[in-house]
């Protein structure tokens, strides 16, 4: 037997405490990347920011353009996008938790989803492009574009909601099927209720992915530069992250910052959104406590 | 009370013949629930349908493409020239873009990435995990078009005052860092969940043997979490390859198969969007290599997120 050896000890000590403080490094670069990077972004677009520019229409000026269309343009992509995605992604989600029963085809159909989940973007972009814009003569409408962002986020909404509802504990569909409720209202009754925050939450997550989405709508005739607000599905648009990028791509310093002006105003609606999100989470978690009782 | 449950559920989805058998009664057939049924079967389904629309669509167009190039010339070619009188429509000067794109920012995000998981996991003081994790999840909610603007106003500028002016305006290395520190809170936030659930019993057992606290982290937890940490790998990498805006604003356009990080290049997602976005007319050859492109890409993408979900049940430890 090997007696105590003390310099392999220190040895080992002293490689310990290296890895420890690399992997500490790894952490706080991470972290110092995104304040270095926000805190450029601050410097240069701030100056950008005015109530005008909220408000306004894009201009070949820098100095006169603004993102009015832009964000009338989100909001209609947003809502329509919503109003396909939700339903669809939740009827879903409930017939795989509550109805479907693990035969080989829905075990291929859960597998499918995750898939879909991990196609990139810019494919919807394809799809959208052709079927929606050509075959189906949608053209370049804010329609199409949120067909397209529906399908984008759809495979999204699926899976936040299957984990909503698989969170909800059997007691109480056992106690609905006890008093003679029907696999629907079951559903209906018993579980959507206790299921809908997290629901809820998934939604938020996902819309507040897709706000930020350019690949797809670049493909299905987002418009670059448009200077009308958007009236109604079959009219053109154009959305935030579709001007950011217009704009990025100019080489002019004005456009640098309005670019920059743009980008703040995207992320504080994504930081509003993600503060919505967590909200409604901590709101229903204390609502719903006598569930974990 | 597991069979009450079974006989229950069968009544309640209608497997008739076995309630009959049981109780030789009529299970509720009433219109609603079965169209209720029916309507939430048809869209649990329809993500299938979404999955065949885009192999329909990606393949059926792509053959009218390879009817006019040879899959050989497609795959093989070395020289993407789409527009002009001499096409050459060979995909390696692409896909080198993307490979280029997608290995640069696997070696900013891997390292740092499996860094901050294993710092947080394992030595991270309670407050600084709460306090950093959602911070690191930040980045990754970022939208891409404004990692797009970082490389080009931010960190161009840097990598020019660095490297001097052998640095292009639009450049494969300031693409890479961007969609690396995208794909970061990937990499971190998956390894972190497999590391978390190494049990601490096998890390009692190491230090129970005189192992050093370097020793049980890399040579007991790592390899323990070793096929999740692959798969976040993976699956990052699989992202940055399907990554389009961040390229597209700020690795330029210009197909090359050089590997210099310090030039222009073009990926397949970034000329999927020239193309789209441009002045291209409908139906022209040019036009159709998008969707070549895109089956390449769905090909790519689909297999190596298959792959990595094959690692993670292949070679998972289960633990009790």
């Amino acid at each position: 037997v090997k007696s105590f050896d003390a310099s392999r000890y220190r040895r080992y000590q002293i490689y310990g405490i290296t890895f420890q403080l690399v992997c500490l490094v790894a952490n706080i670069s991470a972290l110092f990347f995104l304040f270095y990077l926000l805190a450029d972004l601050l410097a240069k677009g701030m100056g950008g920011l005015s109530l005008e520019f909220l408000s306004g229409k894009p201009d070949l000026r820098a100095e006169d353009a603004g993102i009015g269309p832009a964000i009338v343009g989100t909001l209609w992509l947003m809502g329509l996008t919503a109003a396909f995605a939700v339903p669809m992604g939740m009827g879903a989600a409930v017939y795989l938790e509550e109805y479907a029963r693990n035969t080989r085809f829905v075990r291929f159909i859960k597998l499918n989803i995750q898939n879909l989940a991990g196609v990139p973007s810019i494919i919807y972009g394809i799809l959208g492009a052709t079927i929606f814009v050509d075959t189906m003569g949608l053209g370049p409408s804010v329609l199409a574009g949120a067909l397209t962002m529906a399908l984008l986020v759809l495979p999204v909404i699926t899976i936040a909601s299957q984990e909503a509802l698989r969170a909800v504990p059997d007691s109480f569909r056992l106690a609905g099927y006890g008093i003679g409720m029907t696999r629907w209202q079951v559903v209906r009754y018993q579980v959507l209720p206790v299921a809908f925050p997290g629901i809820l939450t998934g939604i938020i997550l996902a819309l507040s992915r897709a706000i930020g989405e350019a690949a797809p709508l670049l493909l299905v005739g987002a418009a670059g530069f448009i200077s009308f607000v958007t009236q109604h599905p079959m009219d053109g648009y154009t959305a935030l992250p579709i001007q950011i990028y217009e704009w990025t791509k100019r080489p002019q310093e004005e456009f640098i910052t309005i670019a920059g002006a743009a980008i703040i105003v995207l992320l504080v609606v994504l930081l509003l959104m993600n503060a919505l999100a967590i909200y409604m989470r901590l709101y229903f978690r204390r609502k719903l406590s006598y569930l974990h009782s | 009370m597991k069979d009450n449950l079974e006989i229950l559920v069968q009544a309640v989805e209608g497997d008739r013949k076995q309630v009959f058998a049981r109780y030789g009664k009529k299970p509720s057939k009433a219109i609603g629930e079965r169209s209720i049924r029916w309507i939430l079967r048809i869209l649990g389904g329809t993500t299938v349908g979404i999955t065949g629309l885009i192999i329909y669509v990606l393949v059926s167009s792509a053959v009218g493409f390879f009817q006019e190039v040879s899959v050989m010339d497609f795959l093989t070619g070395t020289k993407w020239l789409p527009d002009g009188d001499d096409k050459e429509f060979g995909v390696l000067p692409l896909l080198s873009g993307t490979l280029m794109v997608a290995i640069g920012a696997g070696i900013v995000a891997i390292p740092l990435g499996l860094g901050t998981a294993i710092y947080l996991t394992q030595y991270a003081p309670n407050w600084f995990r709460e306090v950093a994790t959602p911070i690191v999840e930040v980045l990754g909610g970022i939208p891409t078009v404004v990692y797009g603007y970082f490389a080009v106003v931010t960190v161009t500028p840097i990598l020019k005052g660095i490297f001097g002016d052998t640095v292009e305006p639009y450049n494969a290395l300031s693409a890479s860092i961007v969609v690396g520190i995208m794909i970061l809170p990937m990499v971190s936030s998956l390894s972190v969940d497999s590391l978390r659930v190494v049990p601490v019993s096998i890390k009692s057992a190491g230090y129970a043997i005189g192992m050093s606290r370097f020793h049980v982290v890399t040579k007991v937890i790592v390899p323990a979490a070793f096929s999740g940490i692959v798969a976040s790998f993976i699956l990052a990498f699989a992202r940055a390859v399907g990554e389009t805006m961040a390229v597209s604003l700020a690795a330029g356009s210009t197909p090359s198969i050089d590997w210099n990080y310090f030039e222009k290049i073009q990926t397949m997602t970034a000329y999927i969007v020239s193309v789209s976005f441009g002045d291209v007319a409908v139906g022209d050859l040019e036009y159709i290599t998008r969707y070549a492109l895109g089956l390449t890409l769905f090909i790519l993408t689909f297999s190596i997120n298959f792959i990595a979900t094959r690692i993670v049940r292949r070679f998972r430890e289960v633990y009790q």
